[in-house]
């Protein structure tokens, strides 16, 4: 398997390829916004430019993001050839112009051109008895980053507390505070519980989830949807400029916490919401997303 | 539609109202978070921006023939810059700002002042404005900011956009920020 040129593959669909289901919703969305009104120009070219750039192959969005690998992996693999190998197929995305010059050294201010530097990309491995190996690309602009927001409950100016309705205030702020700043419609991954660091981290994997996807948990099924609901009605639209569709999903995973600590974490992620994954079975490779 | 083209008089920036769908014709510069900095802390600028204006967007661009091809050119968050916008916009004569989500107070009455305007482009749409863009004419401060902070003057053609701030106060995301507070405290 050579796994450099199959992560610049990915790589290029992700980049270039909207999935399905964010595709899906955006033209839902347009049916439901007034004909003429901003909000359908708006959700209208975010539409043909998902057409043009899937043909072209070129990217959704000029900001082409950070890039975080989630891999499942065998025991016993050798992760230090697949993070190499990440490294690669960066390095080559880059130079055929599907990820721009995207990274600085915070220190010097200088652009990195070819995008690989200490931790970037980001890859994060887990293991399971399972024989085959398989890779989520996820891609998040800074615009949509700049939005995501952490609560540290209880909240006073939210009357936030310790439960699920003081979850639903935070992520409804968050929301409000985004306005069209994160390029909205934005989906949101949402953790509650854990610490700060896993907090931000299992947030951003519920990005993976497809849109059509609910919580295990009914609790927190019947939050993503209300959520969902109420976000919509705040009238913020596509990029602020007012209208009814101001998120296209709510995603909410939970996780055990300290007695003293409760965390809400918010992820925002802007309409170009770019996963992708490729499952690799010996020489067989499948497409995923 | 309207349409404005390069030069930008000020009586055609005055015109435009919040809410119209205007396409942007000529010559655009690009600038974002390294250029306005430098701006505003009196660096000089090595084009003229007189009567121009500034796109908030740091392109996707690949070599071509001795020159260069835009492949994706969206707007990036304009709000970044509201520290130093209305000094920019004073002192080099900016009359047309394009970039998403809007921008604060002091580049609010520096339109208003100066018969400037804040035009919207479709974020993310980086493709389909990459498509507008038929020309890459020159580069500024490729070195020194890198390709994607530097200064790139670009020739567009019928640029969509929306006007988000006029030059007579108009303010689309004030307006939205308001309302959908509103609605906010209803849900809490």
């Amino acid at each position: 398997m050579n796994w450099t040129e199959t992560l610049a593959e990915l790589i290029r669909r992700n980049t270039s390829d909207l999935p399905g289901d964010v595709e899906v919703a955006l033209r839902e969305a347009l049916k439901i916004e007034a004909p003429q009104s901003q909000a359908a120009v708006m959700l209208q070219a975010l539409i043909d430019n998902t057409v043009l750039a899937r043909r072209r192959h070129t990217p959704l969005c000029q900001d082409t993001g950070t890039l975080t690998f989630f891999w499942r992996v065998p025991p016993g693999t050798d992760t230090c050839a697949l993070e190499r190998s990440a490294r690669e197929a960066v390095k080559l995305a880059t130079l055929n112009g599907w990820l721009r010059r995207n990274t600085i050294d915070t220190l010097s201010g200088q652009s990195i051109d070819t995008n690989v530097a200490e931790r970037c990309p980001s890859c994060h491995f887990e293991q399971d008895n399972r024989a085959d190996e398989e890779v989520w690309l996820v891609q998040k602009g800074g615009g949509s980053e700049n939005m995501s927001r952490q609560y540290s409950l209880p909240d006073k100016e939210l009357g936030a507390g310790r439960d699920l309705e003081g979850v639903r205030r935070c992520v409804l702020r968050a929301v409000w505070a985004a306005q069209g700043f994160g390029c909205a419609p934005g989906i949101l991954g949402v953790c509650i519980g854990s610490d700060r660091a896993e907090g931000f981290l299992t947030a951003k994997r519920q990005l993976l989830r497809p849109l059509g996807d609910t919580a295990a948990d009914p609790a927190l099924a019947e939050l993503e949807r209300r959520l969902l609901d109420e976000a919509n009605r705040l009238g913020i639209g596509p990029m602020g400029l007012g209208g009814k569709t101001t998120l296209l999903g709510v995603k909410i995973a939970a996780l055990p916490r300290l007695p003293a600590s409760f965390f809400v974490t918010v992820a925002y992620m802007c309409w170009a919401c770019r996963r992708r994954g490729v499952r690799v079975t010996g020489d067989t490779i499948e497409w995923l997303g | 539609m309207k349409q404005i083209c390069y030069p930008f008089s000020e009586g055609s920036v005055r015109s435009l109202r919040v809410g119209e769908i205007v396409r942007v014709n000529g010559c655009v510069y690009t600038g974002r978070d390294r250029l306005h900095k430098y701006l505003a802390e009196g660096g000089a600028c090595p084009v003229s921006l007189r009567d121009g204006a500034l796109y908030h967007c740091g392109p996707v661009v690949v070599p071509q023939d001795g020159g260069w091809r835009v492949v994706a050119a969206g707007p990036t968050t304009s709000i970044r810059e509201e520290s130093y916008m209305a000094k920019v916009i004073g002192q080099h004569g900016v009359r047309v700002i394009i970039g998403k989500g809007g921008m604060g107070p002091a580049t609010h009455e520096a339109c208003r002042r100066f018969g400037c305007v804040y035009l919207q482009a479709v974020g993310g749409a980086a493709a389909l404005l990459a498509q507008r863009i038929v020309r890459v004419e020159s580069v500024h401060f490729l070195d020194e900011f890198g390709a994607t902070e530097a200064l790139w003057q670009l020739e567009v053609e019928n640029f969509e956009t929306v006007v988000g701030m006029d030059a007579h106060g108009g303010d689309v995301f004030a307006d939205v920020r308001t309302a959908s507070g509103a609605e906010l405290q209803k849900l809490m």
